[in-house]
């Protein structure tokens, strides 16, 4: 038997090699280019063979009579050709088809930076934005060095191309976060309330945004939460300022995990040690809480539950500038629960849901007290009509229910379509001493967006989104575009254009709900090019802004609004990273120019606001030793002189510029670093991680802008609180990762 | 007659279908050959398109798949091969075809490396992400066959290029290698079986010394 098979074997070999053909040709894309490295099979026989780099193959085969030719080559669609083989055959040529793929395809880039650890493109990663100097782990801060964010030290929120901090808002899984920083307090700009370490993917957008979001006249935050931890985890901080002690939970099956966090932040010892401008009568003291749970689904899908509770008092006095021997104190109690319920799920044939729910209260109890020299409040009379102003309770309070659903629907190849629709509920109330203003708004959209990919090197974003505001009783529509084209290898072009609608902030609305909403249309170019240790881009837009509020002096207390106001803002933004030139040192630098001028709110003509310099610069600076497991942090950021004005009220209750000018230059030096002594070790039964850090280390004195008294004879400048910001703290987890048991109980 | 005519038929089929894997062998020993001795990109990718194929046309054989997968990770370490998540798609495609036909620790052997060479990316960012998958995967692949010889001689090499400062170094690395090097010369691969490895690791163990 044995000896029967090797000779019908030697027969068949010999049949074989005696009758094999030699089959060649070429392989071209549809725009006749050659294709490289497909591989050309006879389908079910090992026969075949490879493209070389002219789009050439040849292969020898034993097989006769009629069998189908496949090609197949990453990045296009496979075919299959029948073919009859008899004797040697050339020019089989084939043409391949370019295959939509989501890792070669174009992405729209205009008017948008994505950071996260996942995100193609990504100019930023989460670890960035905690290791960035002068950031202290503020979400804000860090996207302060992107181009086309202003370095506005004296209020907290994102200045985006001369558009005031309130015209731009920050998202959570895809719902309205409608309280994202502490709450303000004069001349200091506060901190968000959210940790990056949340989040695994941030996408800042600085203009031409998506039909999924509306209401902001200027710029989108979108923080998409972390799904389920890596592994079950305890984790501690401790520095002067901050105690806090939280768990990760996850489950062993892999599929769930719960955590709770616990926070308590009291400056008082900091404040004692390093001298502060006002003299605070309270130290400022925040207890933080939050708790999630995420729920992996069965079909794949993922249910994320967010809470936080915060409860914050601080209390602190400034001289007064009218009187020059009395004093003003700020009084704030601020209480924040915040919750946020997302659901995304996949449907099957194609089909993706995301379902947001989300609901917030935030209160502060506000009081604004006149004090004499031993500080005793202090009453006034009609007469100093300019003091009583400065006597004020106030009680704010913010409500917002929401929801908001997403389906989406994949086309052919990777083109999709979303659509959806949301509803927001806004109850507003502010009792300012004995009068309460009330406003109750209900908010809906409806949206629908497609992503088209006519090639891998051309895409286009259509959108557009309707909305309604029941308090202003008005709608609105909002086209959205975007086209990016590929120019070559790492390079593209995107443009994007649309409109953007925004309410009246409420402090004008409890006045009059006569007003419409404001308007601002973008048009925004952009250049990119991308690998993975280097970004180029360079952005150039224009804005113009319509129906902007202005305010109508009616008496000293008392102003109407309406929707006269205009304005436009144009400018040119760089932005370049490079990992790769000097070994382990990572930088950036962004550049922004900006030239924009407004007419509203009390401007008596078109002038540039004063939160816009005209040209702004970081450069952000990284290097870890590995020798020392510790890296080292350096941010300088300068901005020139912003404009300020003093507007004041003529007897024909007309504005007028009773002084302006524009401040000094501003610059920043600051400086982190972290000692990570368990780096790298997968095996580490806890993971410690130093950090120390300290902001403006030259000690430069910055001017944000100036106060004046009631007559615009006396004014002074605003300034930091403190001239440095020390910062030192440790964080500590304890977290068993199993992964290298098996290799050690086998050694 | 009818008998031996039944016989007869039998004993056709049973030539056809060991001329069939007669045929699977010699083109398989060919095709390693070919990959032993491929020196460019170019060879090897022609080499695991010749695997491919081979995978495509036998449709129960995981080998085929697992060489295509190994010659396009061979690729994936040449530092001139600029975009390594393009060429660690490529690999994991010919794992996902191999693991549907059996999952085994040859497997995970190759979804280490291919989750090394994306970490190596960008290490400071990817080790939670890529380096935990590189990990999972040696796990899994101790678990289904706690004596593999090359899951150890990865865990060595994943050690070696670990700072000390991180836990890592040629201390730690040198008894992973000579357990490694112990495995190799007790194994008795089966014919066509991986056999790779074993001069790797004692190249390695060397530079430990």
């Amino acid at each position: 038997m044995q000896k029967l098979v090797i000779t019908i074997n030697l027969i068949l070999i010999t049949l074989g090699s005696m009758a094999q053909v030699l089959i060649s040709g070429k392989i071209k894309d549809n725009r006749g280019r050659p294709v490289a490295g497909a591989s050309i099979a006879i389908k079910n026989t090992y026969d075949g063979g490879t493209s070389d780099s002219t789009g050439r193959y040849h292969f020898k085969t034993t097989e006769k009579g009629a069998h189908l030719l496949t090609v197949s080559s990453i990045g296009f669609k496979p075919i299959e050709a029948a073919i009859v083989i008899a004797s040697d055959t050339a020019g089989v040529d084939m043409v391949l088809k370019e295959e939509p793929n989501e890792l070669k395809a174009v992405t729209i880039t205009a008017g948008s930076f994505a950071a996260g650890d996942s995100k193609r493109g990504a100019v930023m990663s989460s670890l960035d934005i905690a290791t960035t100097a002068g950031s202290n782990a503020d979400i804000t801060a860090a996207l302060k060095t992107l181009p086309g964010a202003q370095q506005v030290g004296e209020q907290e929120g994102l200045f985006v191309r001369g558009g005031a901090g309130y015209e731009a808002k920050q998202y959570i899984d895809g719902t309205l976060v409608n309280n994202p920083y502490n709450t303000s307090v004069p001349d200091i700009a506060q901190r968000g309330r959210f940790s990056p370490f949340l989040f695994k993917g941030t996408v800042f957008s600085t203009g031409g945004y998506s039909a999924l979001y509306g209401q902001a006249l200027s710029s989108v935050l979108l923080l998409e939460s972390i799904d389920l931890p890596e592994k079950s985890e305890v984790d501690a901080t401790i520095s002067p300022l901050f105690v806090g002690l939280g768990t990760q939970q996850l489950a062993s099956n892999k599929k769930s995990s719960w955590g709770v966090n616990y926070g308590y932040t009291n400056v008082g010892l900091y404040f004692k040690a390093i001298k502060q401008t006002p003299d605070y009568f309270k130290m400022p003291q925040f207890h933080s809480g939050d708790a999630n749970f995420r729920i992996k689904t069965k079909r794949g899908g993922m249910i994320k539950y967010y809470a936080t509770f915060a409860h914050s008092t601080l209390g602190l006095r400034r001289p007064d500038i009218d009187s020059g021997y009395l004093k003003n104190a700020f009084d704030l109690k601020n209480n924040n629960w915040y919750n946020n319920l997302s659901w995304k799920e996949y449907l099957g044939k194609g089909w993706k849901m995301n379902l947001g729910l989300g609901y917030s209260t935030n209160k502060d109890n506000i009081l604004l007290q006149v004090q004499d020299a031993g500080n005793q409040p202090k009453n006034f009379d009609n007469s100093v009509y300019w003091m009583r102003g400065k006597n004020l309770v106030l009680v704010n309070r913010q409500d917002l229910a929401q929801v908001k659903e997403v389906f989406e629907k994949r086309l052919a190849g990777i083109s999709s379509v979303r659509f959806g629709a949301e509803y927001q509920h806004a109850y507003n109330t502010s009792l300012v001493n004995d009068t309460l203003h009330k406003l109750v708004d209900n908010y809906t959209a409806g949206f629908a967006e497609t992503d088209i990919y006519i090639t891998n090197g051309l895409a286009a974003k259509l959108g557009v989104r309707a909305e309604y505001s029941s308090t202003i009783q008005k709608a609105a529509i909002a086209p959205r575009l975007s086209l990016a084209y590929k120019t070559g290898k790492d390079a593209q072009v995107s443009v994007a254009y649309g409109i953007f609608y925004q309410k009246p902030e409420n402090t004008q609305l409890f006045y009059t709900t006569d007003l419409g909403f404001t308007r601002a249309t973008h048009y925004v170019i952009n250049y990119q090019k991308i690998s993975n240790d280097r970004i180029f881009r360079v952005e150039a837009y224009y804005k113009k802004y319509d129906d902007l509020v202005k305010t109508i002096p009616a008496s000293y207390y008392y102003s109407n609004y309406n929707n006269s106001g205009n304005g436009y803002a144009k400018g040119i933004e760089l932005f370049w990273r490079d990992k790769k030139s000097i070994k382990d040192f990572d930088y950036w630098v962004s550049y922004s120019y900006l030239d924009t001028k407004r007419n509203y709110l009390n401007f008596t003509e078109s002038l540039t606001p004063n939160y816009a310099a005209t040209h702004t610069a970081s450069l952000v600076m990284k290097r870890f030793f590995t020798k020392i497991k510790t890296g080292f942090n350096l941010t300088y950021s300068y901005a020139t002189g912003r404009p300020y004005y003093n507007f004041m009220v003529n007897g024909g209750n007309k504005y007028y510029i009773a002084d302006q000018g524009k401040t000094k230059d501003y610059n920043s030096l600051n400086f982190s670093m972290e000692y990570v002594p368990s780096a790298g070790k997968t095996n580490a039964k806890s993971f410690i991680v130093w950090f120390a850090s300290i902001s403006n280390i030259l000690g430069y004195n910055a001017v944000y802008g100036y106060n004046y008294s009631y007559n615009g004879m006396i004014k002074q400048p605003i300034t930091p609180t403190a001239n440095r910001f020390y910062f030192v703290g440790c964080f500590i987890s304890w977290g068993v990762d199993r992964s290298q048991d098996a290799i050690n109980n086998n050694l | 007659m009818k008998k031996s005519m039944l016989s007869l038929l039998f004993c056709g089929f049973m030539v056809a279908a060991l001329a069939q894997s007669e045929k699977y062998t010699a083109v398989m020993q060919k095709n390693i050959a070919a990959l032993d001795a491929a020196k460019t990109i170019g060879d090897l990718q022609d080499v695991a398109a010749s695997f491919e194929r081979v995978g495509d046309a036998e449709k129960t054989q995981w080998l085929p798949y697992y060489y295509a997968a190994l010659a396009q990770t061979w690729i994936g370490w040449r530092p001139d091969v600029k975009d390594k998540d393009v060429n660690a798609e490529k690999i994991k495609a010919y794992l996902a075809k191999a693991e549907a036909i059996e999952k085994n620790a040859e497997l995970y052997a190759v979804e280490n490396m291919v989750a090394t060479q994306q970490m190596m990316v960008d290490p400071q960012t990817r080790w939670q992400t890529n380096g935990v998958e590189a990990s999972t995967a040696l796990q899994n692949g101790l678990k289904l066959d706690p004596n593999n010889p090359r899951l150890y001689y990865l865990q060595g090499e994943s050690l070696f290029g670990t700072p000390v400062q991180f836990g890592g170094g040629k201390d730690k690395a040198k008894p992973v290698f000579e357990k490694a090097i112990a495995l190799f010369k007790a194994a008795q691969p089966k014919p066509l079986y991986p056999n790779w490895g074993q001069k790797q690791a004692e190249d390695k163990l060397a530079q430990c010394q």
